[in-house]
């Protein structure tokens, strides 16, 4: 049977943190414009719109992604995780606990790509390096905080979520 | 973007009479990371994104039993740096995964995807061509085979008719002795584009060479596969005298231009450098010893 070619608004089946969610997209809607436009999850935040920033970064399948690069239609039959799915039940996650404790924001835009990378790190490497730290966070830009205390943060996160410190 | 349309098909059978119905219209669609943004902002004027990834062939990433390996296009780099035996017998490609965009990027884009793109700095192609890897191409009038270096055409360019995709890269198995290094120089220190890249593979009996091959990106309209470069080291002693002749080679075969990343002859120099930096690092891991992978 030959594939057929879906154009117009197309009814797509995904889990988004941990939750089934039926939606249309047009097959050039983003998964970024998805998630913020239909879906109202406005924590993914559009900066470049073409995978330099890193401030729409989500967790597909266990992958880290540009959300402005996956189109929609994609996302079909994928676990996907964003920013709002990343606190639990009982409050923030350690990496929003301790971004607040070491002031690592200030305007706040690149925050959630920060928050949603430094997770998908720290679930494949619990321990990093600040090396690893700073190499695994270079497709995330903030033009406020000079990075130092976002690597901060997480390498506190890090070593409080082991149960030091 | 203008009206797109989206197709999934799961065989490569399927993706050939999708494509050979909309000719140039139709793009096969790996990770996106190039492809979404090149026709959001009309660089391209695709209007049917036909998904490589339900195809198996395309998404498989398998070491054979004679042990090369098949690297499906639509594979991604964590894929191909997060597999033992891959990381293992072709270290230079595993290189160029590791350092190409940031983590997201890896997330997504694939090797065959960022030879299909054919940007003359693809950092990928380099260590395709010393590993000798050869493109598995289906299309409307059947299967055809190409040696990498053959396939980019000039910028954004390369031999694929509209009716045709790339399916897969055969690897060869790399001979015992041998070792690879790719590496490139940005003037940021992480997420950029190559101002130039090296590659280098190398084939070790004792301290003497018996096989090599070299290539160079970003100084030419596609990335060059400097024959003489290797030739030239067969049978010689591995060290720097030998690593001198072949970058002198690639450094004459290179045909820069100047652009917002360097100059001509910044990146002539760099032609030079980055050869005698990826032979020394090729043969420091033909005789097993750890090579960064560049950053």
């Amino acid at each position: 049977m030959a594939t057929e070619i879906l154009s117009g608004k197309v009814h797509v089946n995904t889990t988004i943190n941990g939750e089934s969610t039926d939606f249309l997209a047009e097959p050039r809607e983003s998964l970024l414009e998805v998630l913020r436009e239909t879906l109202g999850l406005t924590g993914a935040k559009e900066g470049c719109n073409d995978g330099n920033c890193g401030a729409c970064n989500v967790i597909m399948d266990g992958r880290l992604v540009n959300s402005c690069c996956v189109l929609a239609v994609e996302a079909g039959g994928a676990d996907v995780t964003t920013i709002e799915g990343i606190a639990g039940p009982s409050g923030l996650h350690p990496l929003q606990e301790k971004f607040l404790e070491h002031a690592a924001l200030q305007c706040g835009v690149c925050t959630p790509g920060f928050l949603v990378s430094a997770k998908a790190m720290l679930d494949e490497n619990p321990d990093p390096t600040e090396d690893e730290v700073r190499w695994w966070l270079a497709g995330n830009l903030c033009r406020c905080t000079g990075y130092d205390k976002i690597v901060r943060a997480v390498l506190d996160a890090a070593a409080s979520m082991r149960g030091e410190g | 973007m203008h009206a797109i349309s989206y197709a999934a098909p799961t065989t490569v059978a399927d993706a050939v009479s999708i494509l050979a119905e909309h000719g140039a219209n139709a793009r096969m669609l790996a990770g996106g990371t190039d492809l979404i943004v090149q026709v959001r902002e009309k660089l391209r004027d695709t209007t049917v994104f036909v998904d490589a990834k339900h195809i198996p062939d395309l998404t498989q990433l398998t070491v054979n039993a004679d042990g090369s390996a098949t690297l499906g296009a639509a594979v991604p780099c964590h894929q191909i740096y997060g597999d033992d035996a891959i990381v293992a017998q072709y270290p230079a490609l595993v290189d160029a995964c590791r350092i190409i965009g940031s983590t997201g990027i890896q997330g997504r884009a694939s090797v065959g995807g960022n030879l299909c793109n054919s940007g003359p700095a693809g950092d990928t192609i380099p260590p395709l061509i010393v590993h000798g890897a050869v493109a598995n191409i289906a299309g409307a009038n059947g299967e055809r085979t190409l040696a990498v270096e053959d396939f980019c055409t000039g910028p954004s360019r390369n031999v694929l008719g509209d009716d045709e995709l790339l399916v897969s890269l055969t690897l060869p198995k790399p001979a015992d002795g041998s070792g690879s290094h790719y590496l490139r120089f940005i003037p940021r220190n992480e997420m950029d584009i190559a101002e130039v890249g090296a590659g280098a593979a190398v084939t070790l009996d004792g301290d003497t060479i018996t096989a090599a091959r070299v290539s160079i990106g970003a100084v030419a309209p596609t990335p060059l596969f400097v024959a003489a470069a290797g030739e030239a080291l067969i049978g010689q002693t591995a060290g720097e005298a030998a690593y001198e002749v072949a970058a002198n080679i690639a450094r004459d075969a290179a045909s820069p231009i100047n652009d917002m990343r360097g100059t001509i002859a910044h990146r002539k120099h760099l032609s030079f450098v980055l050869t005698q930096r990826a032979l020394r690092g090729a043969v420091a891991r033909a005789r097993g010893m750890e090579v960064g992978h560049g950053h």
